[in-house]
């Protein structure tokens, strides 16, 4: 859907995008991720000719962004910031509406659509429709934001840090709310962001950048397991990832087929991190592990946790 | 625009819609002050008729210096020509620097007596104001409100009507204000090139030592300077309301 071929982009000979390729199936959830500096950012506003790029070519859908004209081809990119940069003089409909109606759309069809966004994004219709936008919270001003982007149904959707403005709790149902409408809408979204968390959360791919090269692109769990390099590991590593990495793996994967141990044992199916907690608790470094009938398969010690 | 008891526009609108159709009234009291003054009320040009051509010099000279400004203000933010911006801040500021007066002086050589030197010179001084305020509005708009709008696909056109002078009008406004507060006040000066004026009574009193003349004209100056002043006020009201915090 989004095909980066050999780019490259450098302001006053310094080299911000470094011939780089990266190709976005079709309904992927890809994450640029890396430190910042690392031209994530600018590698997406090349996207949709924000930036001009200096040499190689872009792809949506199949054809060249530099062959159609830059408001043309925006119109059929959602865009969304991480200051949501929503318009403060009009009101949450005719913020949302802005597309629509640069393309023309009919009146009606323009408030169905503005209903059916601010419901896709929980916020009540009658509510928000017209209220202004420093009357919304952050974490509202940025779901509004996301259904601005939304409105022309476009298919590839660009979102450039869109939370790291927000506070964590506000954060964590926004990214539901994005993993929700990604898997409701089937929408083609390339994700700036320099939170592995958020990355691991959210991705069905990864694309880690070091100045402005691609340092890795694989699954979140191939990126956490596999690092490529040095570059990759310190910052998947470097940001407390260890224990996101516990609730993610579970028991069954790690434990020894046939060992015993005393107490209470522990379900297959629970997560390292679980059991983890749970010697932590009896203060013993090896459970008993069952499976989904309750019978005892094997044990797990502290040592498969980190194996 | 409403208009309640309480509103000082609805006040100084009958005080000096009174003064300019029946100054006559005050014939008595001038009498007294000033006894040696015949006639009492200045009488050479009615009130309302120099009230109207010190309105429309005004009005002509302060829609020039905003369409100019505004414009110049629009140009410099551009990417093209955001290299003339400290040459238009200097121009506009030396155009403020220089007195009105000197201006005249100036121009009516070039263009004769009557309105039209005092409509160049209030339009080179009402030009500062507009220009800074515009520039300081449009510099004032959010980037991530910009950044969004390019990302949209609004053009640069459209951004410029939708968004930025939108956002900017409030500051754009109050630049036209004080120009426009500073116009009234600066236009009776023209009286003394042959433009009618509120400025001419005052003038004519000057030279023939009439001090009634002078207070009758200086009092309808300062009552038109607020009544507009507080009349922008209103508008800038308006303006601002529905989506400013």
């Amino acid at each position: 859907m989004i095909e980066i071929e050999r780019v490259s982009k450098s302001y006053d000979g310094f080299t911000v995008v470094d011939d780089l390729s990266l190709s976005v199936p079709q309904g992927a959830f890809c994450v640029l991720l890396g430190p910042s500096g690392c031209g994530k950012s600018t590698t997406l506003r090349m996207i949709n000719r924000l930036v001009d790029f200096d040499g190689g070519a872009i792809r949506v859908g199949g054809e060249n962004v530099r062959a159609v004209a830059p408001e043309v081809l925006r119109r059929r990119i959602g865009y969304v910031i991480q200051s949501n940069g929503l318009f403060p003089h009009w009101r949450v409909a005719d913020n949302i509406a802005t597309v629509p109606r640069l393309l023309g759309w009919a009146r009606e069809r323009i408030e169905a659509r503005v209903d059916e966004l601010l419901a896709l994004l929980r916020l009540d219709p009658p509510t928000y429709r017209s209220k202004f936008p420093h009357q919304l919270s952050g974490g509202e001003q940025q779901r509004v934001g996301v259904a601005r982007a939304l409105a022309a149904n476009p298919d590839v959707l660009l979102m450039d840090e869109p939370f790291a403005a927000v506070d964590p709790i506000t954060r964590d149902a926004l990214q539901g709310e994005i993993a929700r409408i990604h898997r409701e809408t089937g929408k083609t979204i390339l994700f700036v962001t320099h939170d592995i968390e958020e990355a691991l959360r959210l991705a069905t791919v990864i694309a880690i950048l070091d100045r402005g090269k691609l340092a890795q692109l694989g699954t979140p769990l191939d990126i956490v397991e596999n690092p490529r390099s040095d570059f990759v590991r310190d910052f998947v590593g470097a940001q407390g990832v260890g224990l996101k990495l516990l609730s993610v793996r579970r028991v069954g994967a790690r434990m020894r087929v046939g060992e015993a141990a005393e107490g209470k044992p522990i379900a297959a199916h629970a997560s390292l991190a679980e059991a983890l907690g749970e010697m932590t608790a009896r203060r013993c470094d090896r459970l008993a592990v069952a499976d989904a009938g309750g019978q005892v398969i094997g044990a797990l010690l502290l040592a498969d946790l980190v194996r | 625009m409403r208009a309640s008891v309480k509103s000082p526009v609805l006040w100084v609108s009958l005080l000096f819609a009174f003064l300019l159709a029946d100054m006559q009234q005050l014939r008595a009291p001038f009498g007294l002050a000033f006894p040696g003054v015949q006639p009492e009320i200045f009488d050479r040009a009615s009130f309302i008729e120099m009230f109207w051509s010190h309105l429309v010099l005004v009005a002509v000279a302060s829609t020039a210096a905003t369409i100019v400004g505004v414009g110049l203000a629009v140009f410099v933010t551009r990417p093209a020509g955001r290299d003339f911006r400290t040459l238009v801040n200097v121009a506009a500021t030396i155009g403020q620097t220089f007195p009105p007066a000197a201006v005249l002086a100036l121009a009516v050589p070039a263009l004769g007596f009557g309105p039209r030197p005092t409509a160049v010179a209030l339009f080179l001084y009402g030009l500062l104001p507009i220009v800074e305020n515009s520039i300081a509005g449009i510099e004032g708009v959010p980037g991530a409100v910009r950044e969004a709008a390019g990302g949209m696909g609004l053009s640069r056109w459209e951004i410029l009507r939708d968004v930025e002078l939108p956002l900017a009008a409030p500051v754009i406004l109050a630049g036209v204000r004080v120009s426009v507060t500073i116009g009234i006040g600066t236009a009776t000066i023209g009286s003394a090139v042959g433009a009618l004026t509120l400025g001419t009574p005052i003038f004519d009193g000057l030279a023939g030592n009439k001090l009634p003349y002078v207070i009758q004209g200086a009092v309808l100056v300062a009552l038109f300077a607020i009544l507009t002043d507080l009349l922008f006020a209103r508008l800038a009201r308006g303006l601002e309301v529905p989506w400013s915090r």
